[in-house]
């Protein structure tokens, strides 16, 4: 039924996974924004995220060691595709699409070659579950706080403002002493990082892995990177501060979840939503590129 | 010091484009030597440039760096000895960066990217005073991205970061080729007095005759992958754009062939 009462009893729900959405958005956001490349490995770094904090949590493990083994391991992925990169000189797309190719073998080991796994919230330990939605509310928003609060510090300081050059002009780069090869890995390296925690943190919230919950990632982490740039210029004209320009990822990635989600209640079919979804982040990356005129 | 042995580079080897770039350049730059490089188009005057910065290894000869074998550095370990500026305004800077970030990627060129903050505010404070000194009315704009400034500004920025951690040796490559003639004049004023003032070893390869005889001590003409003159000392301050052309008629046994250079 379309009423509005059930519309509005999924907006919590909805808010909390935009949230997590968002998270992801933050590390595509470093290399799509700050390193310049397109990483297609977060299609499946995200699920080996989920897939390794879903096998940690039934097998006893806290939870928040889980979500920074699963960091760790997705830092681990991004080195493999950034090394991929700049040693095999494969260019950075390609490389992203091999390792995410490869990583649903890899993903599939991880389950114990099950594709689904179920993490039930009354039976193992987690901490952010679409059971309790205003907990995972807070506890999605203060992780989004404190990486938002890290990836600034880490931005200002020498290392980070090299790899901001790196993305910038490599040539300069170089020119400045830089390893530019070097920092191209570890940007790929804490993108997936982000990716993969955002895939435990979504295991835990919707209470299962699945091999197939990546599939996407890239798309809907652009979209919210472009939904929240398009609200952060109608709301500041005159530019914002990198911070700013962080917590409106996070914002873009409420909003592209809320939009999703009044789609579907408006009872389009659920297929059709990943070729709106393209089509959209299609045409917002084409505008700015049309008005240059280029 | 720069000491070049014998270079050699052929891009596209046995490909139809093959192309003999540098063959066999010997060269001493002495400390706090200033010399302008000129050649006809193809000569290999930023070929040169390249291959002392690095951007790609010589096929043969060695380079040093004040008794440093650079031969098979790459570009970024070799830049710790090197400031450099580009043809291109838009090369030498991170447009999207703010002014004084540029300055502070630029401080610590050839050191380690650690962990520290990446500007300090004693280093803000000294970029101030820098800028304030080369009169670029840009002082007061530190938290200005680059990209929003004119080409001439750019490449007098470039200039100052280039220098700013005192380079062993300083590569120019036509930095106002792309510049109008007054911005250029500008540039190269700014020029002058960082290589004087720090006593810079400098490189610089230029398009331009009269600049290429007015600026430097010392005039290195190229032709055909080879230095074909070497001009110093008093015969350098005598030199004029006809002797020059007439020197380099007899050195090459060809006409000089960019009108650019000529009539610029």
């Amino acid at each position: 039924m379309i009423t509005l009462s059930n519309l509005i009893s999924r907006i919590p729900g909805g808010i909390a996974q935009g949230i997590i959405w968002g998270i992801m958005a933050l590390g595509i956001y470093i290399t799509f924004r700050v390193l310049k490349e397109s990483d297609l490995t977060v299609d499946g770094s995200f699920a080996t995220g989920g897939a390794a904090a879903v096998m940690m949590i039934t097998s006893g493990i806290s939870p928040w060691i889980a979500v920074i083994c699963s960091f760790l391991i997705g830092i681990l992925v991004g080195c493999v595709t950034g090394l991929i990169h700049t040693k095999m000189k494969i260019p950075a797309i390609l490389s992203g699409i091999l390792v995410q190719f490869g990583l649903y073998s890899v993903n599939l080991h991880i389950m114990g070659m099950v594709a689904n796994v179920s993490c039930n919230p009354s039976k193992n330990n987690v901490f952010i579950t679409m059971r309790s939605i205003p907990k995972a509310i807070l506890v999605g928003i203060i992780f989004a706080a404190v990486l938002i609060a890290i990836m600034y510090w880490y931005f200002g300081t020498e290392q980070g403002c090299a790899i901001r050059a790196t993305g910038n002009n490599e040539r300069m780069a170089k020119a400045q002493g830089i390893n530019v090869n070097n920092m191209k890995v570890i940007g790929f390296a804490l993108g997936n990082g982000l990716v993969a925690l955002a895939g435990a943190l979504m295991a835990q919230y919707q209470g299962f892995s699945d091999v197939n919950m990546g599939r996407g990632a890239i798309v809907i982490g652009l979209a919210a990177i472009i939904i929240g740039e398009v609200l952060s210029e109608i709301i500041f004209p005159k530019g914002c501060q990198f911070f700013t320009r962080l917590i409106f990822v996070i914002i873009g990635g409420i909003v592209y979840y809320l939009i999703m989600i009044v789609v579907l209640w408006l009872r389009v079919d659920s297929n059709d939503l990943k070729l709106a979804t393209a089509v959209i982040v299609m045409l917002s990356l084409a505008i700015p590129n049309l008005k240059k005129g280029e | 010091m720069l000491r070049i042995e014998n270079i050699k580079k052929t891009f596209n080897p046995r490909t139809i484009n093959e192309k003999i770039a540098l063959n066999g350049v010997d060269l001493v730059l002495n400390d706090g030597e200033f010399v302008t490089v000129i050649g006809s188009n193809g000569a290999g005057k930023s070929t040169l440039l390249n291959a002392i910065a690095g951007v790609w290894l010589v096929d043969e000869g060695k380079i040093f760096i004040d008794d440093v074998d650079v031969t098979k550095l790459p570009e970024d370990k070799r830049a710790k000895y090197i400031g450099r500026v580009f043809q291109d305004p838009m090369m030498g800077t991170a447009a999207d960066m703010w002014i004084e970030e540029n300055l502070a990627l630029a401080h610590r060129r050839g050191l380690k990217r650690s962990l520290r903050q990446g500007i300090s505010n004693s280093e803000r404070e000294t970029f101030k005073l820098l800028l304030k000194e080369f009169d670029l009315g840009l002082e007061d704009r530190l938290s200005t991205k680059v990209g929003l400034l004119s080409g001439g500004q750019r490449q007098a920025l470039t200039l100052i970061m280039a220098t700013l951690q005192r380079p062993k040796l300083l590569l120019l490559d036509e930095h106002t080729a792309a510049l109008d003639p007054k911005t250029a004049a500008k540039v190269l004023d700014v020029t002058e007095k960082i290589v004087r003032k720090s006593q810079l070893t400098t490189f610089m390869v230029t398009h331009n005759m009269k600049d290429a005889i007015i600026h430097g001590d010392r005039l290195l003409m190229l032709n055909n992958g080879k230095i074909i003159l070497d001009i110093k000392g008093e015969e350098k301050k005598k030199l004029t754009v006809e002797s020059l052309l007439e020197k380099f008629e007899q050195a090459s046994g060809e006409e000089f062939s960019n009108d650019a250079a000529i009539l610029g």
